[in-house]
């Protein structure tokens, strides 16, 4: 999968899982805090903005397997795939780590998939894709709102919880570059107007991340070299313990259904 | 999950002239009439999320619902709801999924907000619109005394469509059905 890619079809449905990857790992990292919050609010935030990702990476996986026509389903896609056919970006499968890791990669990742959506719902040639986008669009405009309004709160916080949220940006800038990057199956899908071009996203990105940072007295630090990878299924650690108990049960019990 | 996408949601009412459609208007009717599981106080016409009933080229019923939210859990507990009331009117029918327009809260009818604000839950405030500024919050009047004293306690609630409010003059706890 991480090979060069066939054709046109093959490209949109490598651009498409991309996306629906992102939303699925970050969607279950958020399910991993159930039961582990910091309080019952948040507990209740973390699950509905998990169950908003895992909902969008459904429609998507089933957009993907109809627009493919072999009859792949979207369990087969969010379960039975191995490691190095992920597509996802490195950001959404990093380790929650704490409250204050968790939301940055949340802000990072809101900040950009908003504008991406509202593009999408803009300019998109594919109907259905049009037709997620308008969900997500609104989900994410809540979700980006949450998290920059608790790293404004942790940042401009206590002495512990501006160190974490310090630390937090220390460790994960460095992950959202990916979120730019074109990868080449992506490059046709834009050529093809059906996803809009990340780069045109940027400033907005830019300004949404300095607001915040500003807000919550945090530093934007120079990064020399953006971490990559995951566009082409090279993970990191974290990602096999996630997928050993994101794909447990359908490993275990092939087929089972609820 | 199949997603079927229409860009005409039409309320069809028997659309032929000649001979009425007494079983497509009483589909219509008990389609119409099943409550959300979530929202008792609320049918799914009232919500907004039932687009349309209408029969295919073969004669068949066909049910058009939208989900709220890309991951509500109630979904398919809607679509079953809808199908099983309709076999009990003696109806077969095709529940399908549409998901554009995508629904926004600009969909609940004007009943259905009254009969939410009636159940305790505040009503969506203004018009469905797009990202807000960090930290700003709605006006909520709480539904049971009608002040306007409230606060927001977390933006989300016990579902996904829903944040959690405090009347500052009441003292009482109450949902707010998220504008979006």
């Amino acid at each position: 999968m991480a090979a060069a890619v066939a054709s046109a079809e093959d490209a949109v449905l490598r651009a498409i899982l991309e996306i629906a990857d992102d939303g699925l790992i970050l969607g279950h990292r958020l399910s991993e805090w159930c039961g582990h919050a910091p309080m019952l609010e948040e507990e209740l935030a973390l699950a509905n903005m998990g169950l908003d990702l895992l909902g969008q990476a459904r429609a998507l996986y089933a957009h993907a397997g109809a627009l493919e026509g072999k009859g792949r389903t979207e369990d087969d896609f969010a379960f039975l795939r191995r490691e190095r056919d992920y597509v996802n970006c490195l950001l959404v499968e990093r380790d929650n780590r704490d409250f204050a890791h968790t939301m940055l990669r949340q802000l990072y990742f809101a900040a950009f998939m908003q504008p991406f959506w509202h593009a999408t719902v803009q300019t998109s040639s594919d109907e259905t894709l049009r037709g997620i986008a308008a969900k997500a669009d609104k989900e994410m405009s809540y979700h980006l709102r949450h998290s920059g309004e608790w790293v404004i709160r942790m940042g401009d916080g206590t002495e512990e919880s501006a160190a974490r949220m310090a630390d937090a940006v220390n460790e994960l800038h460095r992950y959202t570059g990916e979120l730019f990057m074109v990868s080449p199956a992506r490059q046709q899908a834009i050529a093809a107007g059906l996803l809009p071009d990340p780069e045109s996203l940027r400033d907005e990105w830019d300004e949404t991340i300095a607001t915040v940072f500003r807000a919550a007295k945090l530093e934007l630090p120079e990064i020399r070299t953006m971490q990559k990878g995951g566009r082409d299924g090279i993970h990191g650690e974290d990602m096999g313990h996630l997928l050993a108990e994101l794909q447990f049960m359908q490993r275990a019990y092939p087929g089972q259904t609820w | 999950m199949v997603i079927t996408v229409t860009t005409t949601p039409t309320k069809s009412r028997g659309e032929s002239k000649e001979v009425a459609d007494f079983e497509l208007a009483r589909a219509l009717e008990v389609a119409s009439a099943v409550p959300d599981p979530e929202l008792p106080c609320v049918t799914v016409a009232d919500l907004g999320i039932l687009r349309s009933v209408s029969r295919d080229k073969t004669g068949r019923i066909v049910v058009r619902l939208t989900p709220t939210y890309s991951g509500c859990p109630a979904v398919i507990a809607i679509e079953m709801a809808v199908e099983t009331a309709l076999l009990s009117a003696g109806i077969d029918s095709t529940i399908e999924r549409v998901i554009t327009p995508a629904w926004t809260t600009d969909w609940i009818t004007d009943e259905g907000r009254e009969k939410l604000r009636a159940y305790g839950i505040a009503p969506p405030v203004g018009v469905s619109g797009g990202r807000r500024a960090f930290f700003a919050e709605d006006a909520v009047a709480c539904p049971r005394c009608g002040s306007a004293r409230t606060t927001k306690v977390s933006e989300f609630g016990s579902t996904a469509c829903k944040a959690h409010y405090r009347c500052d003059a009441c003292a009482e706890p109450f949902d707010y059905f998220k504008c979006i």
